[in-house]
């Protein structure tokens, strides 16, 4: 166990690599010159080459990177061109509010998802297995902007259950935690629906797919009771599968919880992203694609043990 | 099977009559495609979603004609009108244009930003996979690491960046898609052909002498292009909604040109008034990207040589 | 011949008739079999893929999967009716006093559980023991189906092991509560011959030490003849002959049977060529009339499709199910 962690800890480290790597080209391929759009269109050839000097653009593509890698590694991605602030300050708090709404999604998700998947797997064929499998095909092929949308009007703009925007009330002069969860709830709903509906599928298919396996014949053979059989046994080799998944969608929820953010004015890394893609604020997009995919990576990396753990023969790899 | 047969005598005559019998069973065993399609053909809620795109695709297509109204001009005197108003079943957008023209006509959009890149993705998938798959190594271990590092971000998250990056337009947004399928798709490829490869039947026809490249064509190829088929109609759906998606955001095409994602973004500043203006566009998304996935499932399983016995 | 002779009945399964609904077909997997197992006795039953073997095995321990079921017939263990007791019951039954070991050891054994657990875990069922108790039992276990270094395969997983040791842990699990009863389905096919006669050995060594009855289904004669005392012939669902194995194998009366010994390739007449058994068994879903045999039995007259034939015993103690037996 300890060889496969080693290894696969070892082999996130030239993928990280990878991926500053090609964030750090994404931002280079935008046509325009970055020096001519902060000087706009009336600076001189002088002024501009400059500015180019100054941010470092006239060196060639490698020196450019391993200076913006350190600086990264550092905690400095530079300055927002919009706003005129460390990119780090505007990042981090909202990376905390998706963290937030995130973690809302999964719990959404995980209970609906495993709790229908799992009565599904039991009970094939019952009106709640049809109807869930019916129900979970039409969600899961939702647009999530679209969900918000829906939910914002019904629960939101007509009922008044929910507030339609935002993560605090702008009334309440303190925060608390009755308020943000107020306020999750739609999005957290609209995020975690369709994972929800994937997972339901997923948990209702592992599970048939292990309960028609002959050593489950065999545990009844040795008069092991099914209940036992399904809890003990069978849980335990349906599991990796599903973790495997869970995991993903916690990769879906992080970027698919930027359409929710951008419906329910969520201030999350995903509204900013939007925001300054719109304002062409590229080192903040820089900063929140490099942030988002590293913790994907490890929350990646941390199913992956979490299954090695559970299935002896993953370890052999 | 026949009768008791009276007129053998003994074990050799049964043989014969036995030998013969086997000889013309074999020549009426259907070939593969037969089998997929007789397969397919049973599986009626594939066939009904088949028919569903097949239905959509020819309504779009002929939009110039269906078409009622032009989807960019508005009559302000109308504007936001709801379902079932004369003339306008589906109603009316914020500036007074016809919901069911601007589907029609988004349609044409909304369907190629999905069919295109899933396209283009899988010809360059199938060719990593296999070039991965087949020669191993070096070639194998620089192709699947290269990708592994597109496989590390989350997929919304790349299409959105690539896509705000490049810029808005149509080719934007699907050079965007298919740069995220490309991972995707090359390894479901790369693991049919590592299957097919170190198959038995894979040995017997090297060992007979057959070239590599024969056995790629022939053999590799032929199994690889359905895993890839099935994932693709699957992921045809899933691009249908993120390709919305990233019109919503006004990464996509520019107006006046609708797409259905557009469509819904339109409609956010009327909820409260109007709420079809969105709503309905959300709908033909849900049925066309859920007939997608009910063809990919259908697919998959006619496929399957253990289901069809 | 065998301590068995004068033993009572201990398995005696009488008139089985075992159905599966199957999309609007009806699958008869097992029709009218009878046959009677005593104490210390291992009867072997033999026939062709699909003859209805292992359905009978299921149905004894009422494991018949979903849309299976037993229709008709009477299956008596002890003097016990099994096919009346509740479902509490049976659980207690499996695995202590009736257990089962499968064909495929390594997709019988449970991926994620280490060796030592899996035998444990009857043995804390049934008997109660703990943790410790139960380890050290499976340890011993492990000792008696042969297996080396036992203590340390018991943190073994199953897909670190061979094949034949997986079938030898298997048999472990099922002798570690002391069944009266072993049922073995087709155990040694997907072992290679040298490992195959080292298990058969092995099991004919536990019955002579335990006393339990065996119930064993291959479709290898040559497994019956080295293994079995009784050999029952299946085809089709029904049971075509039977009697103790020398009697059977030197002289079948059953064309059927004659034909399955035929099909062995028997050493030192190279010169004889392999002789197969032309046609298919027929399909469970539209039994023929009469003797299901008959379409391939080269001896078939008319009267052989039109009523169903009865089983009749032979002077040598045991039953056919034919018109026109051999003599």
């Amino acid at each position: 166990m300890l060889k496969y962690l080693v290894y696969r800890v070892a082999t996130i480290v030239p993928v990280l690599l990878g991926v500053s790597i090609v964030v750090f080209l994404m931002m280079k391929l935008i046509p325009g010159d970055p020096a001519e759009a902060i000087l706009g269109p009336a600076a001189t050839t002088e002024k501009i080459e400059m500015v180019r000097k100054s941010l470092g653009l006239d060196q060639p593509f490698y020196v450019q990177y391993v200076r913006w890698l350190w600086k990264v590694v550092h905690g400095d991605f530079g300055t927002s061109i919009a706003v005129n602030v460390p990119v780090a300050q505007l990042v981090w708090p909202k990376f905390w509010n998706t963290v937030l709404l995130t973690i809302g999604s999964l719990v959404v998700c995980m209970i609906v998802g495993l709790g229908v998947g799992i009565v599904s797997g039991t009970r094939q064929y019952s009106w709640f297995d049809r109807i869930s499998m019916s129900l979970t095909l039409v969600v899961a092929n939702t647009p999530a902007f679209w969900l918000g949308l829906i939910l914002m009007v019904v629960l939101a703009l007509r009922l008044g259950w929910f507030p339609a925007t935002g993560m605090y009330s702008m009334r309440a002069s303190e925060k608390t935690v009755g308020d943000l969860i107020h306020h999750m709830v739609l999005p957290a709903i609209t995020t975690g629906a369709v994972s929800a509906a994937i997972i339901a599928r997923l948990v209702r298919s592992s599970f048939l797919d292990v309960i028609r396996k002959h050593y489950i014949t065999a545990l009844r053979a040795k008069g092991l009771a099914e209940r036992d059989i399904i809890l003990r046994h069978g849980m335990k080799n349906a599991l990796p599968p599903i973790i495997n998944i869970v995991g993903l969608q916690v990769g879906y929820l992080m970027g698919g919880a930027l359409f929710t953010e951008v419906v329910f004015s969520w201030p999350g890394i995903g509204l900013q992203i939007y925001s300054s893609i719109v304002a062409r604020d590229l080192p903040v997009v820089q900063a929140a694609v490099l942030v988002t995919t590293f913790v994907f990576v490890l929350v990646n990396l941390s199913t992956d043990i979490v299954v090695a753990a559970l299935d002896p023969r993953i370890r052999r790899a | 099977m026949s009768a008791v047969n009276l007129q053998v005598k003994d074990a050799a005559d049964a043989r014969l009559a036995a030998d013969s019998l086997a000889e013309q069973e074999m020549f009426r065993r259907p070939s593969e495609w037969r089998i997929f399609w007789e397969a397919f053909r049973q599986d009626r809620l594939a066939v009904g979603a088949a028919a569903v795109i097949a239905l959509v695709c020819l309504a779009s297509l002929l939009a110039p004609v269906l078409s009622p109204y032009d989807p960019t001009v508005g009559d302000n005197s109308l504007r936001l009108a709801p379902m079932g108003t004369p003339g306008h079943i589906l109603g009316l957008d914020g500036q007074g244009r016809d919901i069911l023209s601007r589907l029609l006509w988004g349609g044409r959009v909304s369907l190629i930003i999905a069919l295109l890149p899933v396209a283009v993705a899988s010809i360059v998938s199938v060719f990593l996979g296999l070039v991965a798959g087949f020669f191993g190594g070096k070639v194998d271990m620089v192709i699947m690491r290269a990708l592994d590092v597109f496989f590390a971000f989350p997929a919304v998250l790349l299409a959105v960046a690539i896509a705000g990056v490049l810029g808005p337009g149509m080719l934007n947004v699907m050079l965007s898609l298919t740069i995220v399928l490309i991972p995707y798709i090359s390894r479901v490829a790369y693991m049919a052909t590592v299957t097919v490869k170190n198959e038995l039947f894979v040995d017997q026809a090297r060992v007979s002498g057959a070239r590599p490249r024969q056995i790629l064509f022939h053999h590799i190829l032929p199994n690889t292009l359905s895993p890839v088929i099935v994932y693709g109609s699957t992921l045809v759906g899933i691009m249908i909604v993120l390709g919305a998606g990233l019109s919503f955001l006004g990464l996509g095409i520019t107006p006046p040109r609708p797409d259905w994602g557009i469509m819904c973004s339109d409609g956010r500043n009327f909820l409260s008034v109007a709420p079809h203006v969105s709503a309905v566009p959300g709908v033909v998304l849900i049925i066309v990207a859920m007939s997608f996935n009910i063809v990919g499932d259908g697919l998959r399983d006619a496929l399957d040589p253990k289901l069809r016995k | 011949m065998t301590m068995a002779a004068a033993a009572p009945a201990l398995l005696e399964v009488e008139d089985l008739h075992t159905e599966f609904h199957v999309k609007n077909k009806l699958i008869r997997a097992v029709n009218g079999v009878s046959f009677s197992l005593r104490r210390g006795e291992i009867l072997g039953i033999a026939g062709e893929s699909g003859a209805g073997k292992s359905v009978t095995c299921l149905s004894i321990l009422r494991l018949v999967p979903n849309p299976g079921r037993i229709v008709k017939g009477r299956i008596r263990f002890a003097g016990e009716d099994l096919l009346g007791k509740s479902e509490k019951q049976m659980r207690d039954l499996r695995g202590q006093t009736v257990s089962m070991v499968f064909e495929d050891p390594l997709n019988s054994l449970d991926p994620a559980f280490k060796v030592g657990d899996l035998i444990g875990e009857a043995l804390t069922l049934h008997k109660g023991l703990g943790k410790r108790e139960a380890r050290k039992k499976a340890g011993e276990l492990l000792r008696l189906v042969g297996i080396p270094d036992p203590d340390r395969r018991l943190d073994s997983y199953p897909h670190e092991l061979s094949g034949g040791m997986q079938q030898r842990v298997m048999i472990a699990i099922a002798l570690s509560c002391d069944p009266a009863l072993l049922i073995a389905d087709n155990p040694t096919t997907a072992l290679d011959v040298t490992i195959q006669i080292q298990i058969l050995d092995l099991v004919k060594q536990l019955r002579d030490r335990l006393g339990m009855g065996v119930l064993w289904i291959t479709h290898d004669l040559g497994v019956v003849a080295k293994l079995c005392d009784r050999v029952v012939i299946m085809y089709a669902g029904e049971v075509m002959e039977e009697g103790d194995v020398y009697g059977v194998l030197k002289r079948p009366r059953h064309p059927y049977t004659r034909r399955l010994i035929e099909a062995l390739p028997k050493l030192g007449r190279p010169e004889q060529r392999l002789m197969p058994i032309e046609g298919r068994p027929p399909d469970p879903a539209n039994l023929p009339m009469g003797c299901p045999f008959a379409p391939r039995c080269y001896k078939a007259q008319p009267a052989c499709g039109e009523h169903d034939v009865p089983l009749v015993g032979t002077d040598n103690g045991g039953a056919v199910r034919c018109l026109f037996p051999e003599t």
